[in-house]
């Protein structure tokens, strides 16, 4: 175990970091440095450069960039001129990394005891029994239960916390000064985040390790960081300790991070009104099927009789970490898979309802333009190679919206893209021709095209930054109110909740725990699973949650 | 004289018209138009296309074929042109522009005496200059070039509304949209080697004669035919059968995806060649038993052509069709195919619309990997006995003779060449050109 007696000596000194691919400067010359036992935070939003920069400290950057001034020191020893096997060694025994992405950061078809005890056979020229042994140490150490059993286990039979937990413990394997962690928790649940970063917290605490925390969320940089670095366009724009930089931010793109943090959108106390769309008793089972003849030897119960109402003009927002069967859900709205039993039934006007569940297609088909959805993903949900225009018009022509002549349409096309904040001259691009959030915007105009009733909202913001996820949700705050569409809007993310949603519905393991209006619910949580859900959320969402 | 039909005739010159009729239908999209436009702009891909316009044009001359009256068969349009290195056949195996054949033979001289000498060739003109009628080529394919450019140059300054004379500096200095200099020097040359290898093919047996004599030139010529028809053909074939399983299996899923498993799991089991064999021997058996079916030899030839891209595409669809099934799973899970069926959008318009067009790279490729293939599959089974008809001029052939030809001492090495080369720029071109198309129509290739 490394002292603490090095707290508050420097680890890591970057000075006037700069990288280029070919002419254009990605990095524009940043400086920061990291004491010893310090969680320093780099913050930003895609594309400002933090990724690149915690690549550049590894020599890691892709061959295409090249570092084209600027020093870095661990431990007050330059790293650029070392030659490239030195560097190696500097690699995992000095600076390690975690990755956002633990799926795909263990090899599926290796143990994960053999994966980490690699590490300390080739570092530290253990023998097999040490390494074992120092394994299941570790193991103990970052929280994993029944160490010396996991030892063998493959990836897939880990859950993502616990991958994430064999990460962190591969990269402590050679006892690192520093530990750079690349959005270590963007891909959990808050429940198991909140995990994840108390044991960052205790290693930190333990072993004295620095670590270079590289995020986007303000709610976890609050949680963690002792400084705050924030970058935009290769710049760092802010640094400051960590309470100074909560209570006065001083440029003006750190207020407007700040701020978009937790939407902020008018609370919503009015009454539900009468609903739109009831869903009673839904079950979706999917069929485990095995053996040569495909026989069904059971069930997996992704939805297990729920029962929600979307009234109408209004947002329900479901709740629920992955799995728990949230876009199932949407998806049998849609009947896009067979619900096994319940109904599904539209309100028409007046009180006339219809069973969507007992429809076939052919009779579903009216129905279809006025449900509609918008995806999670802007990179998938659009075809790469339609233009806007046809992505547009597919819906208006399938479903018999709207005029069905080409010029007429492309008017339309042309007022519907004005409408979500785009331009009528992007009609004749492709969809990779945009940004993550422009995508969004066409999903949104396409679903808007056949003037629909209820949106479905399939966690429509997860993968956009702060900012970004602000002004999508402002555009569909504005579009319910012009056109009093009904929203049912699928997330795991809490803080945006209290900005859109009238109603709120709290989803485990495919049965809904609790509903009810969103401060009731917020504020006086009944079920454990919902009081356990707002404890894991990060302090500044909390507290907005609970104001 | 009167025109006659083969069977491949019909089916290549059908094809031709449905690619005229789909040039006219997507003109009329800017987009698209825009696209060709974008392929066209890349020097590589007009310079192939230029070479494969020609390969094609030689096919196609090829594919016109006349019973004459004279009661001596059936010969197209390219043979009335080559009539001269038809008929010109020597005794054996002469080199390039040689004099003499190419092996000593015995020859009783009047008085008596037995010697060993090479024999003069019957049809060489051996006083004619080469380097004087080069020259005259020269000129000439420069003239017809000159008279193409020119043409095309008044079109294209009509079309743009523009004088000749700076419509044409432009195309100089290479300022317009597409590489018109690139093209015109590309015509330029092509034109040049095929003019330089018609003149001298009077005078000459440019690339040699084979063993019973024949003109090589005239050999390698006849057999762009073939593989140009057992590419484009057996692909044609192959395609709706790879694309239709393909992307049925990957779509529906259930009972028919293992249905069409078990086929081409099935298919793949058994080895192709053997199966080929079998096929084509059993095809040979019943056309021996029923002479009066066919009129002529070429008939017969053509049939048996015909009947090889047809099991040549039976055997070759498995491939494709495993990656599209796999590649189709995997789009029909993108959200932007639940979003088409949250619209209602048949599932005929799905495949048509968002899976066809996101698997066109793979079909791309694959085309244009199974055309050199196949142009080499053909070749194998000429080896093996049950490729094309041996009267028929191809590459497949020519290369099956040039096995033994190797061999001899000293070795005769042109018509393996003239195949070898006359394929080589086959294949490169089609590759190159398809190597554009695919970066053009992938949106994502550039950003």
């Amino acid at each position: 175990m490394k002292s603490k007696m090095q707290t508050s000596q420097t680890v890591l000194e970057v000075r006037n970091l700069q990288v280029k691919v070919g002419e254009t400067s990605l990095i524009k010359g940043i400086d920061f440095e990291i004491k010893g036992g310090e969680i320093f935070a780099l913050v930003g939003e895609s594309g400002s450069g933090k990724s690149l920069t915690s690549l550049a400290i590894m020599r890691l950057l892709p061959e295409a960039l090249q570092v084209s001034g600027g020093e870095i020191h661990l431990n007050g020893r330059a790293l650029f001129p070392l030659p490239e096997f030195e560097m190696q060694r500097v690699r995992g025994r000095q600076v390690a990394m975690i990755f956002q992405e633990p799926m795909t950061s263990l090899n599926p078809v290796m143990k994960v005891g053999e994966q980490v005890a690699e590490v300390l056979r080739v570092h530290l020229n253990l023998d097999r029994k040490a390494a074992r042994n120092r394994v299941v140490e570790l193991f103990e150490e970052v929280g994993i239960p029944e160490a010396t059993s996991r030892y063998d286990w493959y990836p897939h039979q880990l859950s993502g916390g616990q991958k994430q937990r064999v990460m962190i413990a591969m990269a402590l394997a050679c006892e690192p000064d520093l530990l750079i962690a690349d959005e270590p928790t963007t891909a959990l649940d808050v429940t198991i985040q909140a995990q994840v970063l108390e044991l960052l917290k205790q290693l930190r605490a333990k072993r004295g390790l620095s670590i270079l925390f590289i995020t986007h969320d303000m709610g976890v940089v609050n949680e963690m960081a002792d400084r705050i670095a924030v970058m935009q366009h290769g710049k760092i724009v802010e640094q400051a300790e960590k309470n100074a930089f909560f209570a006065h931010p001083q440029h003006p793109y750190t207020q407007k991070l700040l701020a978009d943090a937790v939407p902020k959108g008018a609370r919503k106390f009015e009454q539900p009104n009468a609903p739109l769309l009831q869903v009673a008793d839904l079950k979706v089972h999917f069929p485990i099927k095995k053996g040569l003849f495909q026989r069904t030897v059971g069930y997996v119960k992704a939805v297990d009789g729920v029962t929600l109402s979307i009234p109408k003009g209004q947002t329900l927002a479901l709740v629920g970490e992955s799995g728990s069967g949230k876009s199932t859900i949407g998806q049998a709205i849609l009947k896009l898979v067979d619900a096994t039993a319940g109904q599904v039934a539209l309100l028409q006007n007046g009180d006339e309802s219809i069973d969507l569940t007992k429809l076939n297609e052919r009779h579903m088909r009216p129905l279809r333009k006025k449900v509609q959805v918008i995806f999670q993903d802007p990179f998938s949900a659009l075809n790469p190679r339609m233009t806007v225009c046809d992505i547009i018009r597919e819906g208006m022509t399938s479903l018999k919206v709207g005029p069905q002549d080409r010029a007429e349409q492309e008017k339309r096309i042309e007022s519907l893209l004005e409408q979500v904040g785009l331009a009528a001259e992007h009609k004749h691009r492709y969809p990779h021709e945009f940004s993550g959030g422009q995508r969004q915007r066409i999903g949104i105009a396409r679903a808007l095209a056949v003037e629909p009733e209820l949106i479905i909202c399939d966690e429509p913001t997860s993968a956009l930054d702060v900012s970004v996820r602000a002004q999508v949700l402002a555009l569909l705050e504005e579009l319910q109110q012009t056109y009093q569409m009904s929203y049912l809007f699928i997330t795991h993310d809490l803080s945006i909740i209290p900005g859109i949603a009238h109603q709120v519905a709290v989803m485990q393991q495919g049965k809904i725990v609790e509903q009810g209006r969103v401060d009731e619910v917020m504020q006086r949580p009944q079920h454990p699973y919902t009081q356990k859900l707002l404890n894991s959320a990060p302090k500044l969402v909390k507290q907005m949650l609970t104001a | 004289m009167s025109l006659t039909w083969l069977w491949t005739d019909i089916m290549i010159w059908g094809l031709v018209i449905a690619l005229a009729i789909w040039g006219r239908v997507i003109s009329q999209s800017p987009q698209v138009k825009k696209q060709w436009v974008q392929v066209f702009a890349s020097k590589v891909a007009m310079v192939s296309a230029i070479v494969l316009v020609f390969y094609v044009l030689i096919a196609l001359l090829d594919s016109l074929h006349f019973i004459l009256d004279d009661a001596s068969g059936t010969h197209s349009l390219l043979d009335l042109l080559l009539v001269h290195l038809a008929q010109n056949a020597e005794r054996t195996y002469s080199a390039p522009f040689a004099l003499v054949e190419y092996n000593r033979s015995m020859q009783v001289l009047e008085s008596g005496e037995v010697v060993m000498q090479q024999l003069p060739l019957m049809h060489v003109n051996g006083e004619v200059s080469i380097a004087l009628h080069s020259l005259w080529s020269w000129l000439a394919s420069s003239a017809m070039t000159a008279v193409l450019v020119a043409g095309h140059l008044i079109w294209r300054a009509k079309h743009h509304r523009q004088p000749l004379f700076s419509y044409a500096s432009q195309v100089w200095r290479g300022e317009t949209v597409l590489p018109w200099k690139t093209a015109y020097f590309a015509v330029w040359l092509v034109l040049g080697v095929l003019v330089w290898f018609y003149w001298l093919s009077h005078h000459y047996h440019v690339l040699g004669t084979d063993k019973v004599g024949g003109d090589v030139l005239y050999e390698s010529l006849k057999s762009i035919r073939t593989g140009v028809l057992i590419g484009v053909l057996t692909t044609l074939v192959m395609l709706p059968v790879a694309l239709l399983l393909g992307i049925s299996a990957g779509l529906f899923k259930g009972w028919v995806d293992d249905v069409i498993q078990y086929l081409y799991t099935t298919l793949n089991s058994i080895p192709g060649v053997l199966l080929i064999a079998a096929a084509v021997l059993m095809m040979q058996v019943l056309m021996s038993n029923h002479p009066e079916w066919f009129a002529t030899t070429e008939e017969r030839a053509d049939v048996r052509l015909l009947f090889l891209v047809l099991i040549l595409g039976m055997t070759s669809w498995t491939g494709l069709c495993r990656l599209l099934r796999a590649e189709t799973l995997k789009i029909s899970q993108v959200e932007y195919v639940t979003s088409a069926r949250a619209f209602g959008v048949s599932r005929m318009r799905i495949i048509g619309r968002h899976i066809l067009p996101n698997v066109m790279h793979i079909v791309l490729i694959a085309v244009v990997l199974d055309f050199s293939g196949l142009v080499l599959a053909e070749a194998v089974l000429s080896y093996v006995g049950v490729g094309v008809d041996p009267t028929m001029h191809s590459w497949g052939n020519m290369i099956n003779q040039a096995r033994l030809e190797m061999a001899r001492e000293p070795m005769v090495w042109w018509s393996l060449l003239a195949a070898f080369l006359f394929m080589f720029v086959l294949v490169l071109a089609a590759n190159l050109f398809s190597d554009r198309v695919q970066w053009v129509l992938n949106p994502k290739s550039h950003k």
